[in-house]
């Protein structure tokens, strides 16, 4: 278990990692999938079935669209130039230190906290139970319009008029 | 020795879809249709790999080896014979999950070669997929309200009864449909159609276009495999054992996956998302409705 959680973590940071060291997008997108599927791999680890699943599904869906945009709106579309991946290389070093020390200072000196409650039997049920019970009509309303959202951005998207079928 | 089994089981299905589509495709030579998928299997092995200019070769080969992984990864948690190989709380999204790893193996394939048909029909494939994955997903969802689980045994169970396409017929329908889809058939066939050099494995020569293609047809094979246990009883039924039943139900929706292909011509892109999103989904919808209502307590 410990060497399963040990692999998935060098996954995940080595995957993050390569995000900025590659010179292609395409590539970069797929380092950081690889990277987020590990972390859907830990969450198996603990037993948490379905969001674990779920973190595979929408991270391949979510990269997928993303690739699109992505490349979209690099400065090389068609990626045969070697690109950089950083900005701002001694602003972005600086801001990324400073966030890097003050989180791993928090992980490290912070006391954890103990353990209240205990894991229940079936995650999954407990999760539908918390989401649609008091958390229902924050749910409703979010799940609702994202899909408005979704819907009408698709709908200016498309220039067909009428007569084109 | 369970794995190893679903594995031959899937090997033998692939065959028997790449057979039954020669034989409807009008194999040549008036040679046998049974041999016909080996002909083709052994000249790709022998086959040189094509070689484009600057090719992404590391994601060209990603995307074509997850292709049957995927499908086999789908494939795990499907109990078409009795008890799948891996007996998952949330089977029904670990199937879709790895259905829409399709989504990447494609766009990886398009884009890793470096040439202007296959990158048409990676982009094509992702819009398909957008338009494919919500009903879906819903038809999924579905099956799991019906049953009260995300567990594949127990959809299977709770179809002791009645067979969920029974009541169920619209999510049945669709599910089809986004099967089709998944697996870029027949009329969803656009992101490797003629009119753009063949697509996707338009670039791809020997061994790589070998498990491509294998790859499609054991999407295929998953694909009919899951409408069993989702809708169709499981292994359930008379007289047979219970593989027999699974594999008698999963060659029949197979059967009417190949037949459409070359029955029904292919459906633009553009056109089925606007039916998928304006048609699709609210029926989806309310089938979810309807049977989220039948099962209230």
């Amino acid at each position: 278990m410990s060497g399963a959680f040990w692999g998935l973590a060098v996954v995940a940071v080595a995957g993050g990692v390569a995000v900025f060291v590659v010179d292609s997008m395409a590539r970069a997108t797929f380092a950081l999938l690889v990277s987020l599927l590990a972390v859907g791999g830990t969450l198996l680890l603990i037993d948490l079935e379905y969001l674990g699943v779920l973190v595979v599904l929408m991270m391949v869906m979510e990269m997928l669209v993303m690739a699109i945009f992505m490349i979209m709106y690099m400065m090389n579309p068609a990626g045969l130039m070697p690109m950089k991946m950083v900005h701002n290389r001694r602003g972005a070093a600086a801001i990324a230190g400073t966030v890097f020390v003050l989180l791993a200072a928090g992980a490290l000196l912070a006391a954890p906290p103990s353990r209240r409650g205990r894991p229940p039997a079936d995650p999954t049920h407990a999760l539908g139970l918390s989401l649609m019970g008091p958390k229902m009509l924050v749910m409703m309303v979010v799940g609702v319009s994202i899909l408005a959202t979704m819907i009408s951005a698709v709908l200016l998207a498309t220039h067909r008029g009428r007569y084109d079928r | 020795m369970a794995a190893g089994v679903m594995a031959l089981g899937m090997a033998v299905l692939v065959w028997g879809a790449a057979a039954f589509d020669a034989a409807l495709g009008g194999a040549r030579g008036g040679r046998g249709v049974a041999g016909a998928p080996f002909r083709e299997g052994a000249r790709l092995v022998v086959q040189q790999r094509r070689r484009t200019d600057r090719a992404d070769v590391l994601l060209t080969r990603a995307g074509v080896v997850v292709l049957p992984l995927a499908a086999l990864l789908a494939a795990v948690v499907l109990p078409v014979g009795g008890a799948p190989v891996l007996d998952m709380g949330a089977g029904v999204v670990w199937f879709n999950a790895m259905e829409v790893c399709v989504w990447g193996a494609l766009w990886l394939v398009g884009w890793g070669v470096n040439a202007v048909w296959p990158l048409v029909g990676g982009y094509r494939f992702l819009a398909q997929g957008m338009a494919y994955e919500l009903p879906h997903m819903f038809v999924l969802i579905t099956a799991g309200v019906g049953a009260g689980s995300l567990r594949f045994a127990d959809v299977v169970a709770a179809q002791r009864g009645l067979w969920f396409v029974v009541w169920m017929p619209v999510a049945f329908v669709v599910y089809l449909v986004s099967a089709v889809a998944m697996a870029f058939w027949g009329p969803m066939g656009q992101p490797v159609g003629r009119d753009v050099c063949g697509g996707v494995p338009g670039e791809l020569g020997g061994p790589d276009r070998l498990v491509f293609l294998a790859g499609r047809y054991a999407l295929l094979v998953v694909a009919a495999a899951g409408a069993v246990p989702l809708f169709l009883g499981g292994a359930a039924g008379p007289v047979l054992p219970g593989w027999g039943w699974g594999l008698l139900k999963t060659v029949a929706v197979l059967a009417v996956l190949v037949v459409v292909r070359h029955r029904v011509p292919v459906v633009r892109m553009d056109r089925f998302v606007q039916f998928s999103w304006v048609v699709l989904i609210p029926l989806t919808l309310l089938q979810l409705l309807v049977v989220a209502m039948a099962v209230l307590p």
